[in-house]
């Protein structure tokens, strides 16, 4: 055996050499072949019997600018009464009182195990079953005054949309350690306290990216509620196209404006996803 | 005379099958520190929850400050207290976990405000001078405002100490605070608890640490299968102990 200090010889210094670039051929050629299917569907499409001129017209047209601004209102309020019953809803379910938690069990089970669509035209349908509805002695109306369409897609998107996204917040609290609810009694919060200051504000960093794709899906299921006449961008260019027959171009332009709010609220996400980051070791300096 | 801070009477506990405390009956001094120590499973943490009410005891009682904890005691009934009440009583101990639980989207100055901000509502001003007096008393003013995950473990349950200490309690529970720390780690975390027991701070310590038992104890009590098998002075029960399983566990452990 040599001595400890002396390093054996037969292995050459590779200090202050580089990797060498690999050439990559498959991903050239991929790439290219990925080109050229899409220069042949654009080339289809431009041949094809669409109007694209209809297209650049009715794209800023008042009517489609409009029901893009309906899609948006109705899909922000409707998200906003999703998350709003989600989070009442995943508490109830999380608390120890059987009842509560029966309550919230049956709303999901009812909630998402029913067509969104049919729901939909349950609500806006309403009056068939209650003519008028109101508070007994105090208050009372016409159920077809009441609900209009934009009530009718509010409630029906909304409660819907609260099924779907307490499953996502009681994910969300469940993901936070036990320990963090103990930390927060043993300082003499009570339960409601504990889960306001100490676990939903954890369990936002995790609801945060299925939020984000429950809300994308949100925008776009607001095109259901054309169904029951809320004039939403779907909606009005169905009405433009009874009119004109120009059927694929106000679909195309339907389509081009909603790719374009999904494609402004992604990075939205990733901001609020920072936001609630705080504390996390991503952040750390 | 003097009054026990913590008076515990024939208290049973079991999580299902398992009985972790077998009535079990206790006095806390004011101004004492008791060292708990035993095998895992002996009940010496269970114990120590029932006092702060993360666990709820099956039978018997637990008075702190001469109120009776959890239960009311009505027409000859016991009857539980609500959450609001449990709470207040809660105040009265500050509790130190044995994996820190620190709130990690909080800053560790404001893991020391959050209790009596929120719970005492108490004002903004003196809350934060008090918890910066605390970071300083624990060795960590520079990492006020540095959240949990940029803090080694000791820093963490340092922290934590101070979040306890700034609810002003009559009590500190201990639940092995050592155990999840880097062996390099341990001694700061012990030292601001000497320093804490030497300031008269009342304290229930459950540990591995029997170097710090000797040294810092008042009394020791040594658990085994949810009931005590024997306590004294520190230098008694583990220097000398007189039961056959109190020597078992010290010459396991040592």
């Amino acid at each position: 055996m040599r001595p400890a200090p002396v390093l054996a010889e037969g292995f050459p210094d590779l200090s202050g050499m580089r990797l060498a670039r690999e050439p990559h051929w498959f991903r050239w050629f991929g790439a290219a072949l990925i080109v050229l299917v899409l220069a042949a569907i654009a080339r289809a499409f431009a041949n094809g019997q669409i109007e694209w001129s209809y297209v650049s017209r009715f794209i800023t047209a008042k009517v489609i600018l409009e029901g893009i601004v309906n899609t948006m209102v109705m899909a922000v309020l409707a998200m906003a009464l999703g998350i709003f019953l989600g989070v009442v809803v995943a508490i109830m379910r999380l608390s120890p009182n059987p009842v509560l938690k029966t309550v919230a069990a049956g709303y999901t089970w009812l909630f998402r195990g029913t067509p969104l669509i049919l729901q939909l035209l349950l609500w806006f349908n309403l009056a068939l079953v209650f003519p008028t509805i109101g508070i007994p002695g105090l208050w009372s109306a016409r159920a077809v005054d009441v609900m209009t369409p934009f009530l009718a897609a509010l409630l029906g998107l909304g409660i819907n949309q609260g099924a779907y996204t307490s499953e996502v917040m009681r994910a969300g609290m469940l993901s936070v350690d036990i320990g963090q609810y103990e930390a927060a009694q043993a300082i003499g919060m009570g339960r409601l306290r504990a889960l306001r200051r100490i676990i939903l504000p954890q369990a936002m960093r995790v609801v945060i990216p299925p939020l984000g794709n429950e809300f994308i899906g949100m925008v776009k299921a607001t095109s259901l509620a054309s169904v029951i006449q809320y004039p939403e961008v779907l909606h009005n260019a169905e009405n433009i196209y009874y009119a004109n027959s120009r059927v694929i171009e106000l679909l195309i332009v339907a389509g081009l404006w909603y790719l374009l709010v999904v494609s402004i609220l992604t990075p939205l996400q990733m901001l609020l996803e920072h936001r609630f980051a705080r504390g996390t070791l991503r952040l750390a300096r | 005379m003097t009054k026990p801070l913590v008076a515990i009477r024939s208290v049973s506990k079991s999580f299902g099958e398992f009985q972790a405390l077998k009535s079990v009956s206790l006095d806390v001094w004011p101004g004492e520190v008791m060292c708990l120590i035993g095998a895992s499973g002996s009940g010496k943490t269970t114990l120590l929850r029932c006092i702060n009410q993360l666990a709820i005891i099956d039978s018997g009682g637990i008075w702190l400050d001469g109120e009776l904890l959890g239960v009311r005691e009505q027409g000859g009934r016991l009857h539980r207290l609500g959450e609001r009440e449990i709470g207040r009583q809660r105040l009265k101990t500050g509790m130190v976990f044995q994996r820190f639980n620190l709130f990690p989207h909080k800053t560790a100055l404001e893991n020391v405000t959050e209790g009596p901000l929120q719970v005492q509502g108490r004002k903004v001003d003196e809350v934060r001078a008090e918890a910066l007096e605390l970071l300083r008393r624990v060795g960590l003013s520079a990492k006020a405002d540095s959240y949990p995950a940029q803090l080694s473990g000791g820093q963490q349950q340092r922290v934590a100490i101070a979040r306890a200490l700034a609810m002003k309690p009559m009590l500190m529970l201990f639940d092995e605070p050592t155990s999840a720390l880097d062996p390099e780690l341990v001694g700061e975390v012990l030292a601001v608890m000497k320093e804490l027991a030497r300031s008269g701070m009342t304290m229930m310590v459950v540990t591995h640490e029997l170097g710090f038992a000797r040294e810092v104890a008042d009394r020791v009590v040594y658990m085994d299968q949810g009931a005590i098998v024997e306590q004294g002075r520190a230098c008694e029960v583990l220097g000398a102990p007189r039961e056959e399983r109190t020597k078992a566990f010290l010459s396991a452990v040592i």
